[in-house]
């Protein structure tokens, strides 16, 4: 843990992070950008926990944070391929057009 | 063992005939359908010589978590009614033998899986086994209905479905609360059928008066019961003939059945409360349902606004809970069972030769074709109750039984008597005599198919009409039994 | 021997099975002699037992076939009771139904459906015979229905006919009606007694309290109504004469109709319990009797006048029967079984030899061209007149005399009746047989005497209403009187007549004296005066009209009954089953739909929407979690 920096401040930076995923995610219609969102609401995610663990002087936390970069990693090759699928189908990315389940 | 092997025959029966696409299945559909009905005989033998035999019994784990078992026996009333339905599916296999069905091979098929659950049903000694074969006996009748219906069956059929699952999952509901309740009595949470009563006669009488209704409702939309009929006229006329022969049969005996069996020595309080209320709607739906039989045009509807009313006075003397009432019930369970194939198959026989079931265009055609005329007339005998025939055994303990509750419920439950002959007798001349309507309309002799059917429900009617002994004797013990209980 | 009992309701139901299943195979002549051989046999089998009786102990004998319908306590026996009034019964319907049988076969050889008669004639004669037989109320019930059955089936034996089917039909039904009340009856016997069998019941008659007896006793009268054609359910009668005659000779004239008398003879404990029973039966007897043979007076179908007569005879038995006669009713269903069956049988000679006419307006003039017809028709209706020494005079009197002891009133109508009776008779005697001829002249050609097959019977039932009588002669006279002595051991209170012997010479005297004052009124009127029945309806004097027409008791019951039946049957099915009943269950299918079609828009697929509404959830959660 940098001296100086209380564990407040990683925080407050970790719930700016997740909230600016979050409204991304909300408020964004072109899937990229939401996919970018979800993986920076993970990160918020990630910091938190490394803080926590640094601070608990417990290495759980940070092997945690091992896995969930792995299963980031995993879905960011599933999640991409998909919306290349899609892309190839539908000329777009936009998610409001991605309704065809509805009905 | 013999119990099991009726469960087990016809569900292999069916699943070979699934197998058999495009074959000519019927006469195997025949032959299968008739080893079931071996198998009650040697059980009928088996009981009358050595009721306490163990092949009338199979009882093993089957979800050890909820203590659920697959209990199955035979006793004087199921085999009863295991009988019935051994004996009708031949008959009503044998009675499609014109009908030429599309996909036969999954139709006979669906029949002999119904066949299976129904005798399932009446063995069951499982509260959730119960509930199992009466939701699965929903299922291929249902596929019936919709595959070979007449018009507008998907919603009809769909009507149909729902209505009768909504009833039943009142049943659940009813089941699962006796079912919580077997810890006090039992000491552990149990679904035998001797747990559940035990634990729903430890009830408060509230308590049991929800319970009654719970079930009820089932029971009564399956029968049906005033006001809960209006699937049924739909349905019966939609469905294909062999569907309706099913259904009205068979299946709404598990309904009459299961009030014997599941709900009267379950809640003896709750029926004291309630037996009245619902006995007046019974006799309301009888007299109700004659009124509307009288004006019926189409043949088919007629039978099934009959049915209600029989079903209705079979209820009446059920919930009556004397030995004359539940007695009778059994005994005109049979006969409607036998007497409604008959019916229905002459409505088939009728639309086929002449393309229409409509009684006021039909007419004359006793000088087409006597001997099918004399056997109309005996079915018909037969439903109205005339004595020596096997509906008055019935008819006649069912008012007495009725009476013993009260006259006047038994009075206008004797009016069936009367309307009936009227609905009965305007449809057979209308159909059969006179000078013919349409010269269009003719009426040659009948499918040999056909006339064996006939011949063996005639023989029926006029064998257990003089001689009911059989039947009344094998009945009595378990009606006994269950009387008991109610009266404990 | 008394163990032969069976044989006598089997000898019929072979000829039935025979005709029914072979009928088509075999000759009419065969065919006509197996019906009748089987009706003869039982009827032999039924003398010997009917002397057999006699030496029984306790005069009588009970054989059990089988246990038929068992439930609980209740207990009913397959078991033929042979005792002197079943015995007696016995003996008329098959020796009466033998003569029909014989009689049928000439009258049936030309139509096309003559085995099946016979089919149905046999099977009509199987069931009254279980009536009578039974040892219980059930048995009787299965003879009961059974001849209502084969009553419907002969009817309407040309069924091409409508009006004859519908005639049938309404026989059926209205004896239902009937059958309810005897069914109910038999029920509330059940539950009081413990018991159905008469053996069980009549001895502990008297444990049950009066009022109990009185409802049994009703109840069981409603289903005598029925059968016997009493008011109000008589209106079937009259329109059974659709059959063929011989039909209404046996069926609808001496044994069918009879079952209510026999029923209530059968049950005679009760009603000599049951104060107001007997005074019911005896009222609505005596008002029966009143009311048909007013309607008799006007009717011009020879089969029509003999049908109202019929019904008018029945309630004079029911009146008997009211007043405690019991005996005498017997007395009397024996020799109107004699006298009707040959007025019926003539009839229907009559019938035949005009090819089919029944109007006796087209008739007259007769008695020179059938001689036998007309003289045994002739001794028929002076028999059914009450001129002694006729059998109808001593049974009729006799009845009459119990009445009188009852209640000059009812007497006084009983009087009245017969009056009537011996007027629309010789009415009707008198138009057939003289004056001209006023058929066509077809039928002038074709007037014939019938065959012998139909003329012995004749013969034979004009001698038994000659000496019929001497079965019952007056005790005053000193003779005795064997009807009463033979049935002492059913009849359970006896009533011995406390008339003083004046008192019934004079009642004796003034019934004869009535009917030769009546007759020769009659004779008067239409043989010196040559008056005829009027063949235009519209010249009819109002009351004439009325009289005629029935008192439109048939229009009233169509108005009050069919009508509305008719009409709530249609409003339950139009409106109430489809549109309320239905309604309400589809209502409910529809409602849950609507409510889907509303929340389903919830799910419009849009995935920013589903992220907020997830979010904004997930906020509300630990908004809770941290308030609460």
């Amino acid at each position: 843990m940098i001296n100086g920096i209380s564990i407040n401040m990683y925080m407050v930076l970790s719930a700016i992070l997740f909230i600016i995923g979050a409204v991304g995610v909300m408020a964004r219609r072109n899937s990229i950008i939401i996919f970018m969102c979800i993986e920076l609401m993970l990160n918020a995610v990630n910091l938190l926990l490394v803080s926590f663990s640094t601070l608990h002087n417990d290495p759980k936390g940070q092997v945690f944070v091992f896995f969930i970069m792995a299963v980031a990693a995993a879905e960011v090759a599933v999640g991409l391929a998909i919306l290349s699928m899609v892309y190839r189908n539908v000329k777009s990315i936009d998610t409001n057009l991605m309704s065809n389940l509805k009905n | 063992m013999l119990a099991g092997l009726l469960v087990v025959v016809p569900l292999i029966a069916s699943l070979v005939l699934f197998l058999m696409k495009g074959k000519p299945v019927k006469n195997i559909a025949l032959v299968f359908s008739l080893v079931p009905f071996a198998i009650a005989i040697a059980a009928y033998v088996q009981l009358t010589h050595n009721p306490d035999s163990s092949t009338l019994l199979l009882n093993c784990t089957w979800i050890k978590s909820m203590n659920v078992h697959f209990a199955i026996a035979l006793d004087g009333m199921s085999l009863l009614l295991v009988l019935l339905t051994t004996f009708l599916v031949p008959l009503i296999i044998l009675s499609s033998y014109q009908n030429n069905y599309d996909n036969s091979h999954s139709f006979y098929g669906l029949i002999l899986l119904m066949e299976m659950a129904l005798v399932g049903v009446f063995m069951a000694n499982d509260g959730f086994l119960f509930y199992v074969f009466w939701e699965l006996a929903l299922i291929p009748i249902y596929f019936i209905c919709l595959l070979w219906g007449g018009a507008d069956r998907a919603r009809i059929t769909f009507k149909f479905f729902v209505y009768t699952l909504f009833g039943s999952l009142f049943m659940l509901i009813g089941l699962i609360y006796l079912y919580n309740h077997t810890y006090t009595t039992a000491g552990i949470k149990s679904w035998a059928i001797m747990d559940l009563y035990a634990a729903g006669q430890a009830l408060t009488e509230v308590q049991q008066g929800a319970v009654f209704w719970l079930i009820f409702i089932a029971f009564a939309i399956k029968m049906p019961i005033f006001p809960l009929h209006t699937w049924q006229p739909d349905t019966y006329v939609t469905a294909p003939t062999q569907g309706t022969m099913l259904l009205s049969g068979i299946m709404l005996k598990m309904g009459t059945f299961g009030l014997i069996k599941w709900l009267l020595p379950i809640v003896p309080l709750g029926l004291a409360n309630w037996g009245g209320t619902a006995i007046t709607l019974s006799v309301i739906g009888i007299v109700y349902a004659s009124c509307i039989a009288i004006v019926q045009k189409d043949y088919k509807r007629l039978i099934a606004y009959s049915s209600i009313a029989h079903v209705g006075l079979i209820a009446a003397g059920i919930l009556a809970a004397n030995a004359q009432g539940v007695q009778g019930a059994l005994m005109q369970m049979l006969a409607h069972g036998v007497n409604v194939v008959g019916l229905f198959l002459i409505a088939d026989i009728l639309l086929r030769h002449t393309g229409t079931r409509d009684i006021d265009k039909l007419g004359g055609i006793r000088s087409m074709n006597g001997n099918f005329a004399v056997m109309f007339l005996i079915i018909l005998l037969g439903s109205v109750a005339l004595p020596l025939t096997n509906g008055f055994v019935g008819e006649f303990l069912l008012i007495n039984g009725v009476y013993q509750f009260s006259p006047i419920a038994a009075t206008f439950a004797g009016l069936t008597v009367i309307l009936g002959a009227v609905y009965m007798l305007r449809s057979y001349q209308n159909i059969m005599l006179g000078e013919r309507r349409d010269a269009a309309i003719t009426f040659g002799s009948v499918a040999s198919s056909d006339k064996w059917v006939l011949i063996i429900v005639c023989l029926v009617i006029i064998a257990f009409g003089v001689y009911p002994k059989p039947l009344t004797d094998l009945a009595e013990p378990a009606v006994k039994q269950i009387l008991s209980v109610i009266n404990k | 021997m008394v163990k032969l009992v069976g044989l006598v309701p089997l000898f019929p139901l072979i000829g039935f099975l025979i005709n029914g299943f072979f009928g088509k195979k075999l000759s009419k002549s065969i065919s006509g002699t197996i019906a009748s051989v089987a009706v003869l046999a039982s009827f032999v089998v039924a003398l010997l037992l009917f002397f057999e009786v006699q030496h029984l102990p306790g005069h009588k004998a009970e054989v059990s076939l089988f246990s038929w319908i068992s439930a609980g306590t209740l207990n009913i026996p397959f078991a033929f009771l042979i005792d002197p009034l079943s015995s007696w019964f016995l003996l008329i319907i098959t020796g009466i139904g033998f003569l029909i049988h014989v009689y049928s076969i000439g009258y049936m050889h030309t139509d096309d459906g003559f085995q099946r008669f016979f089919t149905y004639l046999n099977l009509f004669v199987f069931f009254m015979l279980l009536l009578v037989l039974g040892n219980n109320y059930l048995i009787m019930f299965v003879g009961w229905e059974g001849v209502g059955l084969c009553s419907y089936l002969l009817i309407g034996f040309w069924f091409k006919n409508t009006e004859y089917n519908n005639a049938a039909k309404k026989a059926f039904i209205i004896n239902r009606i009937g059958d309810l009340g005897f069914l109910l009856g038999i029920i509330l016997i059940f539950i009081s007694y413990g018991s159905i069998t008469y053996s069980g019941v009549f001895e502990k008659a008297g444990i049950v309290n009066e009022s109990t007896i009185t409802t049994i006793a009703l109840l069981l009268f409603i289903g005598a109504m029925g059968k016997s054609a009493q008011i109000p359910l008589y209106t079937w009668l009259p329109d059974a004469m659709a059959g063929p005659t011989p039909v209404s000779a046996l069926i609808h004239a001496a044994t069918m109709v009879t079952a209510g008398i026999y029923m209530i003879v059968r049950s005679n404990v009760f009603y000599s319990i049951s104060e107001v029973a007997s005074e019911v039966v005896a009222i609505v007897g005596v008002a029966t009797a009143l009311f048909a043979a007013t309607i008799g007076l006007l009717q011009n179908d020879i089969k029509k006048i003999l049908a109202y007569s019929t019904v008018s005879q029945l309630g004079l038995m029911f009146l008997g029967l009211g007043v405690g006669a019991f005996s005498s009713s017997v007395f009397h269903v024996t020799t109107h079984a004699f006298f009707k069956a040959l007025l019926f049988l003539g009839a229907g000679s009559v019938i035949h030899a005009m090819g089919g006419e029944q109007d006796i307006r087209k008739m007259g003039g007769l008695k020179g061209k059938i001689k036998i017809t007309f003289l045994t028709m002739f001794i028929g209706t002076i028999a059914i007149s009450g001129i002694p020494p006729f059998s109808g005079f001593f049974s009729k009197d006799e009845i009459l005399a119990h009445v009188y002891e009852h209640s000059p009133v009812l007497w006084f109508f009983g009087m009245l009746t017969s009056m009537l009776t011996a007027f629309y008779m010789f009415r009707m005697l008198y138009v057939t047989f003289w004056g001209s001829f006023r058929g066509t002249k077809e039928q002038a050609h074709h007037v014939h005497e019938s065959p012998s097959s139909m003329t012995i019977p004749l013969i034979v039932l004009a001698a038994l209403s000659v000496i019929g009588g001497t079965l019952g002669l007056p005790e005053f006279w000193g003779t005795p009187n064997w009807m009463h002595h033979h049935l002492d051991a059913v009849i359970y209170r006896k009533n011995t007549s406390l008339l003083t012997h004046e008192t019934e010479w004079l009642l004796m005297g003034l019934a004869v004296a009535s009917a030769v004052a009546v007759i020769f009124f009659a004779h008067q009127l239409f043989v010196k005066n040559g008056v005829l029945p009027q063949t235009n309806e519209n010249k009819l004097k109002p009351w004439q009209k009325l009289v005629a027409n029935k008192y439109y008791v048939d229009e009233f019951y169509t108005a009050i009954i069919q009508k509305p039946i008719d009409l709530i049957s249609g409003a339950f099915h139009k409106f109430f089953d489809v549109q309320l009943i239905d309604g309400i269950v589809n209502g409910v299918g529809t409602s849950v739909k609507g409510l889907g079609a509303v929340v389903r828009l919830v799910q419009n697929g849009n995935i920013g929407m589903y992220v907020i509404s997830m979010v904004l959830g997930i906020i509300l959660i630990f908004l809770t979690l941290f308030i609460l």
